[in-house]
């Protein structure tokens, strides 16, 4: 469904140089759930920007449902549907105005867009409001309206760039169930952006980590989190207990971390299956004579893989 | 995994997205038509009060070749004209601040079919405006020419399209800030119009002022404009004006998709 080789973009400011997106290579299978996960001005939306032809690349080549970007950029146009950041609706409009209107751009007939926009206003919530004013609309009712708008042409490949941000977590969930249930019913291959850890952990069956340009790494978000972190158990104990718990952590699991705490000293090992590591570590810890004062057994998130493959946060640049 | 055909894609020309476009355009005045009646009173007021200025300025008409009212009136269409359509890229603005011109851009609409459909939408209360003023100019001694005028507005309509094309561009170079895109098309409109000869004739002026109006390609507009009016075709001024109005739509429409395509929004 996407295919790219090398893609990059680089823009000039005044008399800098960036490198926004710095050769990138991805294949998209249809019917997958992709995430683009990273932090604000990795590349993520540049990238997208580039496989919907709205931004021609500065090298490399893209591919997107079967059609160069570059060579016939309205012909991948017309099989993709695109959600950006802003407002999509125009402020001025009625709803169903502005859903007429777009089916027509995508040259269907009056009658398909109007049976395609009904669907949609039922699937989306939005029926009691088709005659509304877009600029009357809350924020969650516009980022609906966007959805159907993306979708009226019933496209194969769905590009969403943010979906969620700035929306409340009510308001975000009410907004997965919507393409989610959207997913099953008009089978599409989606392509997001998110800077959102949990919603890329949570929804997407495979997450790409964009960092700097670059794609760092690409799998299902369970592997990366398996490969590149691992459970983590993590005990606090006395200061002069340190040493010895130090050394019997040491032999019961791996990348041993120290750091203080409020009642003297967290330490921490990656260990498979923590929870269930637990007791036995805290016996034999007890029977080194170390006294644990708390204890934690913890999943990984894709936070800490971000850590591992970058040495940084990604939660640091949340805003 | 179902097995996923895309659909097939519906075909589209520029014909029809010029269409889609205008209408889509033309909604915001259907659904507020009050908008469009006060658009209605701007050249009334010109016609009323500037008129009889004029008039009584020329000594009831020598300097305007006859009626002074057949020799202002086409000078009002065209300056209502002008209004409209350099205004094109103020709507527009507002729509990439939002986010639907993005939006618009990631579909298959052709590039010249969103500039031509949104100056054709600023033409369009032209053509009523146009009427109106011309039918209420009647009773004052102003001669129809129903044919004559109709060419008019076709000459004005191509020359509309190029205006609104500008400032179509004007709008995405001045998209980061809305103030420039008002001081720049204000710069530039009222010298345009008064280096015209469209408010007030220019054969009274000083000798600068008629040589730059020959740059000025309004000029000819404002010019071809006058000899139909008038009830006159075998003029070759309506060429003159015909040839100023095809430049400006080509140039316009050039400018226009390349920063279209430049846009890095």
């Amino acid at each position: 469904m996407i295919h790219t080789e090398s893609l990059a973009r680089t823009f000039t400011v005044g008399k800098e140089r960036i490198e926004a997106v710095r050769g990138i290579d991805l294949d998209v299978a249809e019917g997958e759930l992709v995430a683009f996960l990273g932090p604000n001005g990795a590349g993520k939306s540049t990238t997208l920007r580039m496989l919907t032809s709205l931004l021609p690349p500065t090298s490399g080549s893209a591919s997107v449902a079967g059609i160069d970007v570059l060579a016939r950029p309205a012909e991948v146009r017309r099989r993709i549907g695109y959600i950006g950041q802003k407002d999509g609706a125009g402020h001025n409009y009625r709803v169903w105005d502005e859903l007429l209107m777009q089916g027509r751009f995508y040259g269907m007939s009056k009658a398909d867009a109007a049976e395609s926009g009904e669907e949609l206003l039922r699937t989306l919530d939005l029926d009691a409001l088709r005659m509304r004013k877009v600029s009357s609309l809350s924020g969650g009712q516009k980022r609906r309206l966007d959805i159907a708008l993306g979708l009226i042409h019933a496209p194969g490949l769905l590009f969403l760039d943010e979906p969620s941000t700035g929306m409340d977590p009510q308001n975000r969930a009410n907004l997965w169930e919507h393409i989610m249930r959207i997913r099953e019913q008009r089978v599409t291959t989606i392509v997001l952006t998110t800077h959102y850890l949990d919603e890329a952990d949570a929804m997407a069956e495979r997450v790409v980590i964009i960092d700097h340009g670059t794609i760092i790494a690409d799998d299902t978000a369970e592997t990366l989190k398996a490969k590149q972190a691992g459970d983590r158990l993590t005990v606090v104990v006395r200061p002069a207990d340190a040493a010895a718990a130090r050394t019997l952590l040491g032999t019961e699991g791996s990348e041993l971390s120290e750091r203080p705490d409020d009642d003297g000293t967290a330490l921490s090992i990656r260990v498979d299956a923590a929870s269930h590591a637990m007791p036995g570590v805290l016996a034999r810890l007890r029977d080194a004579g170390v006294d644990v004062v708390a204890a934690a057994a913890r999943r990984p998130t894709l936070d800490d893989v971000f850590l591992n493959l970058t040495g940084r946060s990604l939660r640091e640049g949340e805003s | 995994m179902a097995v996923l055909t895309l659909p097939a894609p519906a075909r589209t020309n520029v014909v029809t997205d010029v269409g889609h476009v205008w209408w889509r355009e033309t909604l915001t005045i259907l659904r507020d038509p009050f908008s469009l009646i006060f658009s209605l009173l701007q050249p009334l007021v010109f016609l009323g009060l500037f008129g009889p200025l004029l008039s009584g300025l020329a000594g009831n008409g020598e300097l305007f070749g006859g009626s002074s009212l057949q020799w202002f009136l086409p000078g009002v269409v065209v300056m209502i004209t002008m209004f409209g359509t350099s205004m094109t890229g103020s709507t527009l603005q507002f729509e990439i601040m939002t986010g639907a011109f993005e939006r618009i851009l990631a579909t298959p609409l052709s590039r010249s079919a969103l500039m031509i459909g949104r100056a054709l939408k600023e033409l369009t209360p032209l053509v009523v405006q146009a009427a109106i003023i011309t039918l209420v100019a009647i009773p004052f001694g102003f001669v129809l020419y129903p044919l004559h005028v109709l060419v008019g507005l076709l000459i004005l309509g191509v020359f509309g399209v190029g205006v609104g094309a500008l400032s179509y561009a004007l709008a995405i170079a001045a998209r980061k800030s809305e103030w420039i895109f008002w001081a720049v098309q204000q710069a530039l409109l009222f010298p345009l119009l008064i280096l015209s000869g469209m408010m007030l004739p220019l054969e009274t002026g000083p000798g600068w002022m008629q040589v730059v109006s020959k740059f000025n390609p309004l000029t000819y507009i404002v010019d071809a404009e006058r000899v139909l009016f008038a009830g006159s075709f075998g003029d070759v001024t309506i060429l003159r004006g015909l040839v100023a109005a095809l430049v400006t739509a080509a140039i316009g429409l050039w400018v226009g998709i390349r920063s279209i395509r430049r846009a890095t929004l």
